[in-house]
């Protein structure tokens, strides 16, 4: 029976379903403490004094700590793309000398009960001289922390990178086209905040870390090198995850609060962080301007790119280090042949939350960027979007496409594709012309309807590698055991289909253990589309492995040679029929000698280039300035589906997501930095009404050829293109091309360009 | 995202709920759906020392018609004015806004006269009272008041209650059958508080308004009843001429405030699109 490419039912609702979930709020231990964050009230300023004796003073308070309790501490460094340039502007874990944004953490309260602890934060009070706010990323760079770091500027690093003789492309260009475009701050907001249990276990003198995700492995190390602990003595151990989207699992203060506190107090300490500090203090995201110029020849061909771009990275540079700005750097000239570009991407600080990745981080942003370019590009020239689409995709046969340009440390080759024909698969879906002719009659009546179309290129399965050792018990059942790490995606399912199909064994047998850091040395977690890939790879090479032990082992005990054995439904048989024996029976043999397993490795040094086409059909009120989309369609090629219905709820739910950060998710600050979207009330999720029927047009035409499986992600295909797709269809609703320059389109925006004003 | 502390008390009695508003006054809130108040609470925005909860007070769970009109009574849910609570033009217009209110599960807790005595500017119910000119009964261990919805609303979260007076009772005038009405609100989300909305009423005989209600909400730091604009109608046919001259003025009548979900232009527009829908559901 074969697994992959099935929809199978996924084997980790069982527990959700019957409410036994273990969320962070529902791990607890005996005697445990109440952290509560006491935040900055104001955007920017010098400390001068905080004041705890009054909270202290109350009933059930333990401890109160500010900076100067935990002055040994080090800053939060980088996971990944650190630059030395950037160490200064890391964030210590309670504000030091400075708060830059409101929600800061200035102080922690602990306390018997949570109630007791909030109470303490209210009397906690800050005295801070505050400060004239930056909150413009675009403007000319300030102080840092002026006295303190003299001369430190607002803008970390400027990344630069460049390939083809720019200045000959723009000497042969027919015309130069320019956008400039803003996509607006917002970020991935999962059904459960964050949340943390430290427990001390002083009989064993280790302190375990409970409420993690994304990547427990590196969060053990990193927590271990600041709180200079030994090794082994900090385990993390991840429950469910009520959703991740890059932002949950970052290492935060909270984190390392939690295990310093516990480890202090010598009691259990639980952090529960509430929606209002969730949407202060987890990562933000997006926040970029563009400014795109481009060379090009009569048919729209692009002959040259020139790009400046700035990030609003908020108040510190957080454990992404330079990732997004690199990938949006990197990814900006998406499916497209661009034989010259040039671009500069600014990190500029600003009195915000600090930013981090969102789903299709760099690629939500450049995607809209690069599109809005495209569709001015068919304006400007007479052209039908479509076809300078055409014109500048890079041809399936040029495929391993190399960008000449680096990216989260790898080079940029896009493995395969098939630009052009996934193109006309997507319009032929939307019988394109048919379609078109009828929403120009539907203008013509005085309807304001249009079509917009996106395509973009996705990175999928970043290394270095990942580790999967898979065991089978005597009762025949397995586990596999890997270092990733489960937001909700499915992954127990999607591991096991692969395990179940190499080795033919019922997927009810298997289970997954994933992101527990006492059961496997090293993982390197769940973000960057990468799960399926990597440890989807490397469980297919431990259960080959696994494979060609049992039927050694079975070829001795049936006194046969293996070849003459095949697995077959969690028995070992004889392919010509006769003899059989049961996996568990193969196990229990092997007991003494270290069981039935089998290990797998997976290395990859370069990333999977899956790609898609979203195609959205809006309809506009302008009386209102209410946006309804009537049509929305992601066309996208995975490489090789191992779960479809799994990828069609990956793309169905990140599409929703796109539409939240196209049309109304933003974080708000008045001109003092006070955020004024700081709750669900005025930070708005859209909910199954804003959200259409999203179609999904899944295809396997070109498999990676970097993997053993084919595969490529799926995680950020239904997100990437939302905002440029949507901006295109509302253009083509107005008939004014190339107006939307700015997400969200709220309808206040939406008003302006109506009435023609600067929105 | 907790409270901060409070006692509570759950009266069984009328009486008993009003002795113990004159007894706390300021220090005590009345917990009815909760659904604007424990928000409040857990943002600590409000923190009462005292909650009386009159979700056990049977005797203000009432709602009904007779010739003078309709009386809701303090306990009335949102939910349940999903059916038509009174034949005619009323129950079909109570039913239609209800359907606005934020989201199914809250209809089921929130009261009307939780709005009213809420005065959220965007509430529904405070734009159908204030429209429909309203009574509202206020009980205390003084007696009785009746304030017309005129005199009821002071601002935004304000209004004309005695610290020591529970909202007991709605009163809507009635509507006959000659009536018809419209109602068009526009928010960012199904659900969400709106940014803009208007509500018309019309009697029309022999094709001429003879009676006329309108008013907005969503603009102002409370619903307004349009008044000059209801003497443009009557008298006249309620022509899509008239119609649109009327949502002209009332543009020009609002001078809305802005905040991060509308501009201060873009909602005096919505407020004409909003007048000119209204009144020609009610025309039609
Ligand atoms: C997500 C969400 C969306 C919402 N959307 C809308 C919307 O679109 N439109 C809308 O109109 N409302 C909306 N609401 C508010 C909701 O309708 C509330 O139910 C209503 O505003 C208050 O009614 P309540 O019974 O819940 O009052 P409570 O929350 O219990 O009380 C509100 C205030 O009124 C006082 N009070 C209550 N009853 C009395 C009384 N009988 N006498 C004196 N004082 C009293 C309380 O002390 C308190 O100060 C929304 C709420 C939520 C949570």
């Amino acid at each position: 029976m074969s697994h992959i490419g099935r929809s199978l039912r996924r084997i980790e609702d069982r527990p959700l379903l019957r409410g036994a979930g273990a969320f962070a709020a529902d791990c607890n231990a005996r005697d445990q403490l109440h952290m509560r964050v006491v935040r900055s009230p104001v955007a920017f300023g010098r400390i001068l004094g905080i004041e705890t004796a009054e909270a202290c003073a109350l009933d059930g308070v333990v401890a109160i700590w500010t900076i100067a309790d935990v002055a040994e501490l080090p800053p939060i460094d980088f996971r990944q793309m650190g630059l030395e340039a950037l160490a200064a502007y890391r964030q210590f874990v309670l504000a030091r000398d400075y708060v830059r944004y409101v929600g800061e953490p200035v102080a922690v309260v602990f306390a018997v009960d949570p109630y007791v602890a909030e109470d303490a934060a209210d009397l906690v009070y800050c005295d801070i001289d505050e400060q004239a706010a930056q909150l413009d990323a675009t403007a000319p760079p300030v102080a840092f922390k002026p006295d303190i770091y003299p001369g430190l500027l607002s803008e970390p690093a400027v990344l630069r990178r460049a390939y083809g003789d720019i200045d000959a492309a723009f000497a042969a260009a027919e015309k130069i086209v320019a956008v400039e475009v803003k996509v607006g701050r917002h970020t991935g907001v999962p059904l459960e905040t964050r949340g943390a249990l430290g427990v001390y276990d002083a009989d064993k003198d280790v302190v375990t870390l409970y409420g993690v995700a994304k990547v427990p492995h590196y969060n053990r190390d990193a927590i271990t090198r600041m709180l200079g602990l030994g090794p082994g003595r900090l385990q993390l151990s991840e429950g469910h995850v009520g959703g991740g989207f890059g932002i949950r699992g970052e290492l935060y203060p909270e984190d390392v609060l939690v295990c310093a506190a516990a480890l202090r107090l010598h009691r259990p300490v639980k952090w529960i962080e509430d929606r209002k500090e969730h949407l202060l203090a987890a990562n933000h995201s997006r926040d970029q301007v563009y400014r795109l110029r481009a060379a090009v020849d009569k048919r729209g061909f692009i002959l040259g790119l020139k790009a400046e771009f700035f990030t609003d990275q908020g108040a510190y540079v957080r454990t992404h280090g330079t990732t997004v700005t690199d990938l949006s750097a990197a990814m900006l000239p998406g499916p497209y042949v661009i034989p010259a570009y040039c671009v500069e991407g600014h990190i500029r600080l600003t009195n915000k939350t600090p930013a981090g990745t969102y789903r299709a981080p760099g690629r939500y942003e450049s995607t809209f960027a690069r599109e809005r370019l495209i569709d001015k590009i068919a304006s400007d020239l007479g052209l039908s979007p479509v076809e300078v689409r055409r014109a500048n995709f890079i041809a399936a046969e040029a495929m391993p496409f190399d960008r000449g340009i680096q990216t989260l440390g790898t080079g940029v080759v896009y493995d395969s594709g098939k630009y052009g024909d996934l193109l006309e698969r997507v319009l032929d879906r939307l019988d394109y012309d048919q379609l078109q002719q009828e929403l120009a009659a539907r203008r013509d009546r005085g309807e304001h309807v249009g079509l917009g179309v996106a395509c973009f290129v996705e990175k999928s399965g970043l290394g270095p590698q990942d580790l999967v050792r898979i065991r089978v018990d005597g009762r025949g059942t397995i586990e596999i055991v890997t270092g990733v790490a489960s937001v909700g995606q499915g992954v127990e399912t999607v591991l096991a289909q692969i395990c179940a199909e190499t080795i033919d064994v019922p997927i009810e047998r298997i289970s997954v253990v994933h992101g527990q850091t006492d059961r496997i040395e090293i993982g390197f977690g769940a973000f960057a589309s990468r799960v399926t890939v990597m440890a989807g790879s490397a469980v297919k090479i431990a259960s080959e492995a696994l494979r060609d032990r049992a039927l050694a082992t079975a070829a001795k005990l049936l006194q046969t040679t293996p070849d003459t054995l095949r697995l077959s439904n969690g028995t070992v048989e004889a392919i010509d029929g006769g003899a059989s024996l049961p996996l568990g029976d193969v196990a229990l043999h092997l007991e003494e000698s270290g069981g039935l397993t089998g290990e797998g490795r997976f290395v990859a040094g370069h990333m999977t280039y899956p790609y898609g086409i979203h195609a959205a059909q809006v309809k506009v009120d302008p009386s209102t300035c209410g946006i309804t989309i009537e049509r929305y369609l992601v066309g996208y090629d995975v490489g090789r589906a191992i779960n479809p219905m799994l990828i069609e709820g990956q793309i169905v739910g990140a599409a929703a997501q796109g539409i939240g950060g196209a049309l109304l998710e933003e974080f708000v600050y008045d001109e003092n930095g006070q955020p004024l979207a700081a709750s669900f009330a005025d930070y708005l999720m859209p909910t199954c009404h804003e959200v259409p029927e999203i179609e999904v047009l899944l295809r396997e035409d070109a498999p990676s050829p970097l993997n053993p499986l084919g595969v490529k992600g799926a995680g950020e295909a239904g997100i990437n293109a939302v905002g440029a797709a949507l901006a295109a269809a509302i253009d083509a609703a107005l008939q004014k091309p190339g107006v939307v320059t700015q997400l969200p389109i709220t309808p206040a925006r939406l008003h302006a360009i109506l009435r023609g004003r600067r929105p | 995202m907790k409270p901060s502390a409070f006692d509570y008390f759950r009266p069984a009695s009328l009486s008993e709920a009003l002795a113990l508003l004159a007894k706390y006054k300021d220090d005590c809130k009345i917990l009815a759906g909760g659904q604007s108040l424990v928000p409040a609470m857990n943002f600590r925005l409000a923190r009462p020392a005292i909650l009386i909860d009159i979700n056990d007070l049977g005797e203000l769970d009432y709602i009904f018609a007779d010739d003078n009109g309709l009386h809701i009574g303090a306990l009335t849910r949102h939910a349940a004015f999903h059916r038509r609570v009174v034949d005619g033009p009323l129950g079909a217009l109570l039913s239609k806004v209800a359907r606005h209110i934020a989201h199914y599960p809250i209809r089921q807790r929130g009261t009307f006269a939780g709005s009213l005595a809420h005065a959220d500017p965007a509430s529904e119910w405070c734009l159908v009272a204030t429209a429909l000119n309203a009574a509202i009964v206020a009980k205390s261990i003084r007696g009785d008041r009746r304030i017309s919805v005129g005199d009821f609303f002071n601002g935004t979260f304000a209004t004309d209650l005695a610290a020591d007076e529970l909202l007991a009772e709605i009163h809507l005038p009635a509507m006959g059958p000659g009536w018809r009405t419209g109602f068009f609100e526009f928010s960012r989300r199904a659900g969400d508080f709106a940014l803009g909305m208007a509500l018309a009423a019309l009697r029309i005989e022999d094709g001429i308004v003879r009676e006329a209600r309108l008013g907005v909400g969503g603009v102002a730091d409370r619903a307004i009843r349009l008044e000059s604009l209801e003497d443009g109608l009557v008298g006249h046919a309620a022509s899509p001429e008239l119609i649109d001259s009327i949502a002209r003025e009332a543009w020009a009548l609002v001078t809305p405030v802005g905040d991060i979900h509308a501009s201060p232009e873009y909602r005096r527009d919505l407020i004409a699109t909003a007048v000119r829908r209204a009144l020609t559901e009610a025309a039609a």
